[in-house]
């Protein structure tokens, strides 16, 4: 069986990229210059945090595979990211709504994740969780913003918030493999951070006059390979040039 | 501690300064000694250099060349044989900015970062006295600026737009 710390890693990667190359679509459509660079900037910082964790994967694997191997040469079904972050960018309220609703989570993540007894994933929650504070603040000044804002603005972070959260359930799921790694301390219980993430969720929606949804049925199936049709557009684009140029490097 | 005070041997110093000497790419007028982003310069007895640096932001473009550059500045200094390490622990904060990287910054009209990086910055508004007329009636334009490491500012009293290096 391959090792788990390996699976793990590539669980958050693929979590982080994805969603990097989702907000990067924003580039150079952004609804005004400072947030089209903002939306690129948090790309960066989630690609960045892809990087480190694709090349420790490909490190402890020791299958000569690279940190670009592991991002541009899997398919669809070998891809761990759960399936919110591909969810497809629609106006601005639901990209920042699926940001909100990301980063609450992925904030005290990491900050939990810095008492890792795996070292480099602790290194790398360390950085990670300075940058996720500036996400969390940025999504949720904006939700306030547009929530509170005027009837349309409402109106499409109402919807956004309907449709996106049925997946976040997602956030919370373990499997054999991933509590092992808790039970040794390598690994976060999610189910920890529940609470946490609640708390944040419903003091920015309760500022934006929006409602929490009752919780229903869940989508899940991303850490499974199982993909919404969205996942494989993603892979297509993100992954054309390493695919037309096998080999091809900078 | 993030680098030592100072380096061992001579050979160590002159390799530190020649590193010290490369510039942040993005922002020309602070070396990466006043970033605190060259952890460590050490030469071996064989005479092969470590440079030890570490990144501002996961994914910050400047590393890559920040680490040729070092290289360069070490070949150029007569070292040939060099190596340039990125470590990500402990995570770089702008605590190590120093003092005279902060004076640099703010005559170069970016806002040095405010206080100590740590926990409670989250959902606050931090007041960032504008490097230009020092006024501190500014507001926040944008959580990020032209780079991640900053975000983006307004002076109220002499009306320019200006960055802000964030805390981290």
């Amino acid at each position: 069986m391959r090792d788990p710390v390996v699976e793990y890693s590539l669980r958050l990667a693929d979590n982080c990229v994805i969603l990097g190359q989702r907000l990067s679509e924003w580039c150079g459509h952004g609804p005004t210059l400072e947030e089209d660079i903002a939306l690129s900037n948090i790309a960066l910082d989630l690609i960045g945090q892809a990087r480190m964790l694709y090349a420790y994967a490909a490190e402890r694997e020791g299958e000569d595979r690279d940190e670009d191997q592991l991002a541009f040469l899997r398919d669809c079904r070998e891809f761990r990211n759960i399936l919110l972050v591909e969810q497809p960018n629609g106006d601005f309220g639901r990209t920042i709504m699926r940001q909100l609703l990301f980063s609450a989570f992925m904030h005290p993540f990491w900050q939990a994740m810095t008492g890792s007894r795996d070292e480099t994933l602790a290194a790398i929650a360390a950085k990670a969780e300075k940058e996720m504070a500036y996400h969390l603040r940025h999504s949720a000044e904006w939700v306030i913003r547009l929530g509170d804002g005027t009837d349309e603005s409402h109106r499409r972070c109402r919807n956004a918030l309907e449709e996106l959260w049925d997946y976040t359930g997602e956030l919370f799921e373990t499997d054999a493999i991933e509590n092992a790694l808790i039970g040794n301390g390598v690994a976060v219980d999610p189910a920890s951070l529940r609470e946490q993430w609640q708390k944040t969720v419903e003091n920015v929606l309760a500022q934006a006059t929006l409602t929490c949804p009752a919780d229903g049925y869940m989508q899940t199936g991303g850490r499974q390979g199982l993909h919404s049709e969205h996942l494989g557009h993603i892979l297509s684009e993100m992954q054309f040039l390493q695919r037309a140029y096998p080999g091809g490097t900078w | 501690m993030h680098q030592r005070a100072f380096p061992d041997t001579d050979c160590d110093r002159r390799a530190y300064e020649a590193a010290a000497t490369v510039c942040d790419p993005e922002i020309p007028v602070l070396t990466i000694a006043d970033l605190g982003v060259l952890r460590d310069v050490s030469v071996d007895e064989d005479g092969k250099v470590l440079a030890v640096i570490t990144p501002t932001y996961s994914g910050c473009p400047a590393m890559s060349m920040i680490a040729v550059e070092v290289e360069a500045a070490l070949l150029k200094a007569g070292f040939p044989d060099v190596c340039v390490k990125t470590v990500l622990s402990p995570a770089w904060t702008t605590d190590w900015m120093t003092e005279t990287g902060k004076r640099k910054l703010r005559d170069y009209g970016i806002a040095p970062p405010v206080g100590k990086a740590g926990r409670g910055v989250l959902f606050g508004i931090d007041d960032v006295p504008c490097p230009r007329c020092g006024s501190s009636d500014t507001e926040r334009v944008s959580e990020f600026g032209s780079t991640a490491c900053k975000a983006f500012y307004r002076c109220q009293s002499c009306a320019e737009p200006f960055d802000y290096f964030k805390c981290i």
